[in-house]
């Protein structure tokens, strides 16, 4: 398979199998330019070898198959074409995917949590497909722990009139390295919530992207972020929009604090101009909480047809509102209570919206604990 | 007796003196009442009482029961029993009311409330004020219309039981029947039934009322009335003083003092 040219839009123009189709980025490329290389390990330019391991286990509801399959399995790589050099390094090098499978209008009757645990040295690649046939439902969960340098692909599949939410949790070890991304692809009348926590690592890469492939579907991607010194936490949305009447909302908040804290958040919605009547917005924000900390927010919107229900994005970042934290101290409430709490309520809308108890709690308990720092 | 004392304040905003040599005394008992023209100073006294960060004293002192003032923390000087009624509360998204008013009461009485408690006080205490009970759950002051947001003050007031308690134009906006019920607000808490009548339960208690209006001051009766001009006291008098600027303006004031 060659490399294709998708030539309607200047936005993710590339994607293949072949790593040998994209250049060892050099940190000048937009796609990169915000990325530190040289903290990655080796995943974006072919030298760090699959000597690591991380353990994929998985907890699935009664309902679902779960299945390790080999790289030649037919359900791989069909919704999601690597789209650049480290997505496909990791498609090339992995040697077992985990297949996970909610039947035809099945409904999971809990949450099937996929855990992944890096143990140390060495780089590893993965892959995962969670396919929701028609009519199902299902809540999945990825939890990332532990220590690795770890690159990796994700498929979404979610069948006309399915429903799929994804937790995805990245709570790795300081020295961790994550780079991974995830494809939703929406049929007919599809919903996809996603709902990203990343907390932990040194340097976290996510690109989750969402396509349709009939009228109708719905996704709303939200995510969480808390940046600590020294950490390179960077989140990069793509929903691509080319047919007809679907919806995206897209709702990205993080906190950074400490030296050297750094935030990206790249939020790339395209309408093409045969998608009319899509409804999108996309809303990223940051709260910086300390000097030496930086978020880059870049939100791009592409609209290339007339017809559109509504589109928007917003973006901003600032410090912790001093009127808000005054108000609060001025009802007898020490600072360090008031900061917590105000930061709390930056938070609070996109807590509401994970729907598990137990995860939102979990989530919660994540929070607390960054804040306590 | 709590006392609020403030002598020779100055107070400026930036490099711009603002307040220019401020004395005033409000004893537990007493109403005070502070009228002035638009930018005088009135809500800069306010916060510079209450510790607001952007008002920095230039020189003078504030004691609250003697114990100097300027020397605590903003939330100290609340919990010291110093409260702001703000002239415009501020929006806190994603904290509810009852998790602020909980953690404010927690705050200033060291300890948190019984779960049950808190609940009846707080009902009792929107339903006095007529605010719906919906609110408990709403974020704090973020979508609530002004007169919401000067009921929620009150609330407060009613919950934290301060000694001294500051309120900045909490009259405006109102309208007549939003006025009646923050004046019985303000009246419990000062110890005073609907007929203005003692019950001995406010003793403790001073206020210093900021208004343009004398219509609050129908209901809520100042012992004493202060003309503020150019960052200072210019006049004070009974409550015939205010019945005078209602008529009259403060044109006399501010030529006097420009
Ligand atoms: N934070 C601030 N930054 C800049 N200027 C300020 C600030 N606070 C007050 N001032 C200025 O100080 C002066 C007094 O303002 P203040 O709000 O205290 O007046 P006020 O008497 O409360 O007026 P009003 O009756 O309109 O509420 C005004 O000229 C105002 O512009
Ligand atoms: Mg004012």
């Amino acid at each position: 398979m060659g490399l294709e040219t998708k030539p309607l839009s200047t936005l993710h123009e590339r994607s293949s199998y072949n790593v040998a189709d994209f250049d060892v980025p050099t940190g000048r490329e937009e796609e990169w330019r915000f990325t530190p290389l040289s903290r990655l390990k080796g995943l974006h330019n072919g030298t760090a070898a699959a000597s690591g391991t991380v353990d994929v286990t998985v907890d699935a509801a009664p309902e679902v198959t779960v299945e390790t399959v080999g790289r030649d399995d037919a359900r791989i790589g069909k919704a999601y074409v690597p789209a650049d050099r480290i997505s496909a390094q990791a498609y090339a090098s992995f040697e077992k995917a985990t297949v996970l499978t909610v039947p035809r209008e099945a409904v999971a009757s809990r949450p099937s949590v996929i855990t992944l645990r890096g143990s140390g040295d060495g780089a590893a690649y993965g892959h995962i497909v969670v396919k929701v046939e028609a009519m199902a439902e299902a809540v999945v969960v990825l939890d990332h722990g532990g220590s690795a340098v770890y690159a990796d692909n994700v498929e979404f599949v979610v069948g006309d009139g399915a429903t799929l939410k994804v937790v995805s949790l990245q709570d790795w070890d300081d020295d961790a390295v994550h780079v991974s991304h995830h494809h939703a692809q929406l049929a007919k009348d599809a919903t996809f919530r996603s709902f990203v926590v990343t907390l932990g690592g040194d340097v976290v890469r996510l690109s989750p992207s969402v396509s349709y492939t009939a009228p109708g579907g719905d996704a709303d991607l939200t995510g969480l972020y808390f940046v600590d010194a020294g950490q390179h936490l960077e989140h990069r949305l793509l929903v691509e929009h080319t047919v007809p009447n679907c919806r995206s909302n897209v709702t990205y908040k993080g906190a950074l604090q400490g030296e050297d804290a750094h935030a990206v958040w790249i939020g790339d919605v395209i309408i093409r101009a045969e998608a009319e009547g899509t409804d999108t917005y996309e809303l990223n924000r940051n709260l910086i909480l300390t000097d030496g900390a930086r978020a880059d927010s870049v939100p791009n919107l592409e609209i290339l047809t007339g017809e559109v229900a509504g589109a928007g994005h917003a973006s901003a970042s600032g410090r912790l509102d001093d009127e808000q934290v005054f108000y609060l101290q001025a009802r007898g409430i020490p600072f360090d209570e008031a900061r917590r709490l105000v930061i709390h309520g930056f938070f609070a809308q996109l807590l509401e919206k994970i729907e598990v108890e137990e995860i939102r709690e979990r989530v919660l308990a994540a929070v607390e604990a960054e804040l306590a720092r | 007796m709590p006392t609020l004392e403030i002598r020779d304040l100055h107070v400026a905003v930036g490099d711009k003196e603002i307040l220019r040599g401020v004395d005033l005394t409000v004893r537990s008992g007493e109403t005070h009442a502070i009228m002035g023209p638009n930018g005088s100073g009135k809500s800069t006294l306010a916060y510079a009482l209450a510790g607001h960060p952007k008002y920095t004293i230039t020189s003078g002192t504030v004691l609250l029961d003697g114990e100097d003032l300027l020397e605590m923390k903003v939330d100290e000087r609340a919990r010291a029993g110093l409260f702001l009624a703000m002239q415009y509360p501020v929006e806190v998204p994603g904290v509810s009311v009852s998790n602020f008013l909980r953690s404010a009461i927690t705050a200033v009485r060291g300890e948190a409330p019984k779960l049950r408690e808190f609940a009846k006080d707080l009902k009792a205490g929107m339903d006095a004020l007529s605010i719906d009970p919906a609110f408990a759950q709403r974020n704090t002051n973020e979508g609530f219309s002004g007169g919401e947001k000067k009921r929620h003050e009150i609330l407060q007031l009613e919950l934290l039981k301060p000694k001294i308690a500051i309120l900045d134009e909490t009259d405006s906006g109102l309208d007549v029947d939003a006025l009646r019920v923050v004046s019985e607000g303000i009246n419990r808490f000062r110890g005073l039934d609907a007929s203005g009548a003692d019950t001995g339960s406010g003793v403790d208690t001073g206020v210093l009322l900021i208004t343009h209006y004398t219509r609050i001051l129908r209901y809520v009766k100042p012992d004493f009335v202060h003309v503020f001009a150019a960052g200072r006291i210019v006049e004070e008098g009974g409550p015939e003083l205010a019945e005078k600027l209602e008529n009259e303006g403060y044109e006399a004031y501010t030529k006097a003092s420009a």
